[in-house]
């Protein structure tokens, strides 16, 4: 809302000195918040004054152009009387026009400073200005020509330009609609300052009688009120009186036609939107009614609407003619031909708006205003404003005729207690303050004849004005933001003993610094996929991430989906890492993903009540499952060459140990074991599975990504990666961990070198170990892997390191060495081992 | 001591009179002097301490001499020998110690070549701040509560004084799942998170709600479709707006330093009444005009748009199950990105959320 600051005094007797600045700030403090301030002619400075041209002479220039030299009569400005000679190179004047002209020694914005100078063998002293050299327009097509009465020349032309005008932009809350006023933005100055009020809706208005346009409102829950005034005889082509132009358009609206300018200024004075009919163009009675089915209308921004059987339409004989509230139609739209305008001041229902606007995408200032709610009360005096506004400037009679269908509805009283206002700010306000800062937001109130609830209180009657009070918690910011919410004093609150963060909240730090430990860096990515990040990843049509969780109005028709695996957008990051340079790049990235219930629809309930204990599990079941996943890429250089010796690029088993050291961190054992999952390399691609209560759970799978995924994606042939459920994981970790035992025997170390089939995995060969070795083995390492002619085609040989310890003694050689044999055949029996 | 002897054959102890074995004791010792390194040593060592060295031979003969003369000569080879001994091993001592030096000198590294074997890891910077955040407010005695992205449009709008035809729908533009008539929304606010853990307890309730939450904005310098909330939500008794205004004073300080004030202006949100917005004191001008020339931070204002906040609408307790008769609360939520971006300077939403690690790897592994 953009509010003249000379408009607001117009109805608010504001003090004499107050700066715009101190009156904005003030009624920011009230709830009207300052947007911005702006001071048009702030930027200008030195003589800028109304001229009269005497005399021009087009003088055609050697570079094509054409220039007019002229004399103009500045009055005494110039401090000689003489008219001033003034080269301008506009030709959309003549002798005779008025025109605004910057005299020597005048600054116009950017710090343009004009002087008398030579040029086209003149000397020019001065300019004649255009709107956009004033920084007040975009138009510099031609020079500013004022109207015919516009002043005296010599006179300061800032008042005439509105260059002296302050306009205020408020950012109006959707509670405060009665702001979106003049009426209200100085009904909220006068009470901030303490100032005299005059409410430009206090006009007497005639009666209403049957004489007036004859209307039907067939829906009056819709369209409680609908007042109709005619004017006849008027001449549409009458030009806006300056003033109003200069106010429209300092409030933010583009001047039309006089019919258009008037039901505008009337909005932006009352709050009320006003329709204009052409009277001529009306056939038969004016009929309010809800759109029938196939409907359609053409609006008059030139859009052929279907309309729904919701919308609220007015009609003639010719059918729908205008969406009610919202928009007016084509058909019966004011022209320079109109003689006769028919008035439409109506109240309508708020949530229809809201709805109807929304439906059709269409915002306008009368939609915004008729959706928050108007003052249901000032529709004859809004009427009768525009009627004689209209016959003041475009001539013609009023009509005596007044139409009143329906009745404003009235506001319901609400109670409240003295102590409620300051029991919720935490500061003492006293029954007086209470009643008086009620009353100055113009509330009818009534004190308790006795004392209710040993308190004693008040009965408040909101004024029209205020559909927005309606709870005695709104009366409560009402009071409060009157007192000054800078009043509310500080106090910390001492909460009920906490119990820190939840077992997961910890566990979730843990993992974070556990990767961070790790190299990797995290990111946060959109959640937002589509096909074609499915098909990079190489996922096959009928992979269950595939079945995602859409969504009916994505930012990108590329990526409609709420993602089920959070690799496209660590594997993207990679990719515009190592695009930017960097050699090597491990990222991860913690974040939910959504696997769809197709068990909706959510059901919406009702809000006067807490729903019941099913209803709300009926609620959470309809809500996509929303597991917590971890993604990490490693690709390209892993650990840098130096001076220390040779660098190594990342591969598969870096993905595998993400898994693995979260895990170790979290006390949970993760089994590997060989697997095939795009979109890893389908022979280094690894499953990692968890003990469960009962079963074996997958945690998720890790290794090379596939040979095509890294093309795609930009990444280097051999980059890894791994992706996880983190719920899964967590859901294992080890709660207390109960102190290790451990051995001060000394250790006996025992190497073995098995050679197997190329196809056994080494997990399975340690486990044979492990289970031969007995109680005795410390621990086992695999510390080599060979291939080669001495391991024979198609075998591998692996080489252990087996530690022996016992608890009570030092192991003798024979008790190691059985220890060793044992593992040895249990190898031999499991999967043929053979010793080197 | 007994007397001195007389019977004894003067030849044959030669190598046993006083001047002789001397003469021994002082050859070692200046060898081992002469000594310039361990190995010269061991040679010297040899010469004249090893078993066949003129003191080795001379003890030896100690056994051919009268009884009479042994006692004597045995002391005075014994003592020769003690003082060999002792030079040999205080010139170990001395070149081992030099062997040391040079060896250590000769270890000598440039200490100042490059260390990094692996890159560094980190956390990112809205993670961190969370945390931080939440740390705040653990350390008062409050609780973390979360709650799902996507959600139930109810949870989101409805239970929140946010109902179907509330204009202040149109206020957060919001991502709906296909098909619509599913109900289901990307959460616009964590406001959600404070109506399930009002719905899931009883009060007292102290929580703080840090998330990611999505509205269908641009995405530019200063917006984002996803992008990151804190919330935090008291129901007790006897709350007032004193305690909101406590509690944002004591956060505001903690994120942003001691005299860092909050002011409220008159706001409205549907799930608040009264509602307010939160300014704070421009951290980088304190609020002082003229403080800091042009103060970009809060464009000369002394003040930042931090948040918004209110006591808590008697029509979500209801909706919630609190008995709003007997409780009161207050809420409020602000930009996790924004304060970040407060606090760290930075000038572009995007560069949280596009994962070049140049960025990320700024901020370390905690606040």
């Amino acid at each position: 809302m953009r509010a003249p600051v000379s408009w607001i005094r117009e109805y608010a007797a504001l003090p004499a000195g107050l700066g715009s600045a101190e009156l904005a700030a003030k009624l920011t403090a009230l709830g009207l918040k300052l947007e911005s301030l702006e001071r048009p002619g702030a930027e200008i400075t030195g003589p800028l004054v109304i001229g009269r041209v005497l005399t021009m002479e087009p003088e055609p220039q050697k570079n094509g152009k054409t220039i007019n030299w002229c004399t103009v009569d500045v009055g005494d400005a110039n401090g000689t009387g003489d008219p001033q000679g003034i080269v301008c190179g506009a030709h959309n004047f003549a002798p005779g026009d008025l025109v605004v002209v910057v005299l020597p020694g005048g600054v116009l914005p950017g710090g343009f400073e004009i002087s008398a100078r030579k040029t086209y063998g003149h000397v020019s002293a001065g300019m004649i200005c255009s709107s956009r050299e004033l920084g007040i327009g975009d138009d510099h097509d031609g020079i500013i020509v004022l109207p015919a009465d516009a002043g005296e020349p010599g006179r300061d032309a800032r008042p005439v330009l509105g260059l002296d005008e302050e306009v205020i932009e408020f950012e109006i809350n959707p509670d405060r609609a009665y702001a979106l006023s003049l009426r209200g933005v100085a009904r909220e100055a006068a009470m901030g300052f303490a100032s005299s009020y005059a409410d430009p809706c206090n006009r007497p208005v005639p009666a209403a009688n049957d004489d007036g346009y004859p209307v039907l409102v067939e829906d009056p829950a819709g369209c409680p009120v609908f007042v109709a005034r005619t004017v006849t005889g008027f001449d549409a082509t009458a030009p806006s009186p300056d003033w109003l132009q200069r106010r429209v358009r300092l409030a933010g609206m583009r001047p039309i036609s006089l019919a258009v300018d008037v039901t505008n200024y009337v909005m932006l004075e009352t709050g009320r939107p006003i329709h204009g009919y052409d009277g001529d163009r009306l056939r038969g009675p004016l009929v309010v009614r809800r759109a029938a089915t196939g409907e359609r209308l053409t609006t008059l921004d030139g859009v052929d609407r279907e309309l729904s059987t919701e919308d609220l339409v007015v009609c003639d004989d010719s059918g729908a003619i205008g969406l009610g509230g919202v928009m007016g139609g084509e058909t019966t739209e004011m022209s320079d031909a109109t003689s006769t305008v028919v008035i439409e001041a109506a109240h309508w229902d708020p949530v229809s708006m809201f709805r109807t606007g929304k439906r059709h995408r269409l915002t306008s200032e009368a939609g915004k205003r008729n959706e928050r709610g108007v003052d249901p009360t000032i529709c004859e005096m809004a009427a009768d404003r525009v009627a004689e506004l209209l016959t003041t400037y475009g001539g013609g009679t009023v009509s005596p005729g007044v139409t009143v269908v329906g009745t404003p509805p009235t506001a319901e009283s609400i109670r409240i207690g003295y102590d409620l206002p300051g029991a919720v700010a935490g500061m003492p306000i006293d029954s007086e303050t209470v009643v008086a800062d009620l009353q100055a937001i113009g509330c009818h109130v009534e004190r308790d004849s006795d004392g209710v609830d040993g308190v004693g209180g008040v009965t408040v009657t909101p004024p029209s004005w205020r559909p927005d009070l309606t709870d005695p918690y709104d009366l409560v910011e009402e009071v409060v933001r009157i007192v000054g919410y800078d009043r509310v004093p500080s106090v910390v609150p001492v909460p009920p003993v906490g119990r820190g963060l939840t077992r997961d909240q910890r566990l979730r730090r843990r993992i974070g610094r556990t990767l961070a430990a790790l190299g990797c860096v995290e990111v946060v990515s959109f959640p937002f996929v589509g096909d074609e990040a499915f098909g990079a990843l190489g996922l096959p049509d009928d992979d269950p991430r595939r079945h995602t969780v859409r969504l009916s109005n994505p930012l990108s028709t590329e990526k409609p989906q709420y993602t089920t695996t959070l690799l496209p957008g660590v594997i993207e990051a990679a990719g515009r890492n190592l695009g930017r340079g960097a050699l090597g790049v491990s990222l991860f990235e913690t974040g939910t993903v959504a696997i769809p219930t197709d068990r909706g629809p959510a059901p919406i309930y009702g809000v006067d009540r807490r729903p019941s204990t099913a209803e709300l599990e009926k609620l959470f079941e309809a809500i996509p499952a929303q597991p917590l996943h971890l993604a990490a890429v490693l690709s390209g250089e892993h650990d840098p060459a130096g001076w220390w010796g040779t660098g190594r690029d990342a591969d598969w088993s870096d993905a595998v140990e993400v898994a693995r050291e979260l895990g170790r961190e979290l006390g949970v054992a993760v089994r590997v074991e060989q697997a095939e999952q795009m979109p890893w390399h389908p022979s280094r691609c690894a499953r990692l599975l968890v003990a469960g209560a009962d079963r074996e759970l997958e945690l998720g799978f890790a290794g090379e990504l596939h040979p095509h995924v890294c093309h795609a994606h930009g990444l280097p042939r051999g980059s890894a990666a791994v992706e996880i459920d983190l719920d899964v994981l967590m859901s294992r970790a080890l709660d207390v961990r109960p102190a290790p035992e451990f051995s001060l025997q000394p250790v006996a170390k025992e190497d073995v070198a098995l050679v197997v089939d190329d196809g056994v995995p080494a997990s399975v060969v340690e486990a044979a170990l492990r289970e031969g070795a007995g109680e005795l083995l410390e621990s086992i390492r695999l510390f080599d892997v060979y291939t080669g002619p001495q391991a024979g085609a198609g075998k591998k040989s692996l080489a252990f390191a087996l530690r022996f310890r016992a608890a009570d003694r030092t192991l003798t050689e024979a008790e190691a060495g059985a220890a060793r044999a044992a593992a040895v055949a249990s190898a031999a029996s499991a999967v043929g081992a053979v010793q080197r | 001591m007994s007397g001195p002897n007389t019977d004894y054959d003067p030849v044959e102890v030669t190598p046993l009179q006083a001047e002789q074995v001397a003469a021994m004791r002082d050859d070692a010792v200046a060898a081992f002097a002469a000594a310039r390194d361990l190995d010269e040593l061991k040679l010297a060592r040899l010469d004249h301490a090893g078993d066949r060295s003129p003191l080795a031979l001379a003890n030896r003969e100690i056994g051919a001499l009268p009884p009479q003369a042994r006692k004597e000569a045995g002391q005075r080879v014994g003592e020769a020998r003690g003082a060999v001994s002792r030079a040999l091993a205080e010139r170990t001592a001395v070149l081992e110690a030099e062997a040391e030096q040079r060896m250590l000198e000769e270890e000598t590294v440039d200490v100042t070549l490059p260390t990094g074997r692996r890159r560094p890891g980190s956390r990112h910077p809205l993670t961190l701040m969370g945390d931080y955040i939440a740390d705040l407010f653990v350390a008062m005695g409050w609780e973390v509560a979360e709650g799902p992205v996507l959600e139930a449009e109810w949870l989101n709008f409805d239970a929140l004084n946010l109902g179907p035809d509330h204009p202040a729908r149109t206020m957060q533009d919001t991502f709906w799942t296909d098909p619509a008539d599913d109900h289901l929304v990307l959460r616009t606010h964590t406001s959600p998170v404070q109506a399930r853990t009002m719905l899931s307890r009883t009060p007292p309730i102290y929580v703080i709600c840090p998330g990611r939450v999505f509205r269908t904005d641009p995405y530019d310098a200063t917006h984002s479709p996803m992008f990151h909330q804190v919330e935090g939500l008291v129901v007790d008794e006897g709350i007032t707006m004193a305690h909101l205004k406590g509690t944002l004073d004591h956060f505001a300080q903690q994120m942003f330093g001691e005299g860092i004030t909050t002011r409220f202006r008159p706001s409205y949100f549907p799930f608040t009444e009264p509602s307010a917005e939160v300014d704070m004191v421009c951290f980088v001008c304190r609020g002082v005009p003229g403080a800091v020339e042009d103060c970009r931070t809060c464009r000369g204002e002394g003040w930042i748009e931090w948040g918004g906040c209110g006591v808590v609408n008697p029509r979500v307790l209801r909706a919630c199950g609190v008995d709003s008769e007997r409780y009161r609360g207050f809420a409020f939520g602000m930009g996790i990105d924004r304060s970040f971006m407060f606090r760290s300077g930075a000038e572009d939403l995007r560069a949280l959320l596009e994962g070049d690690v140049r960025f990320a790897s700024a901020f370390g592994t905690d606040w």
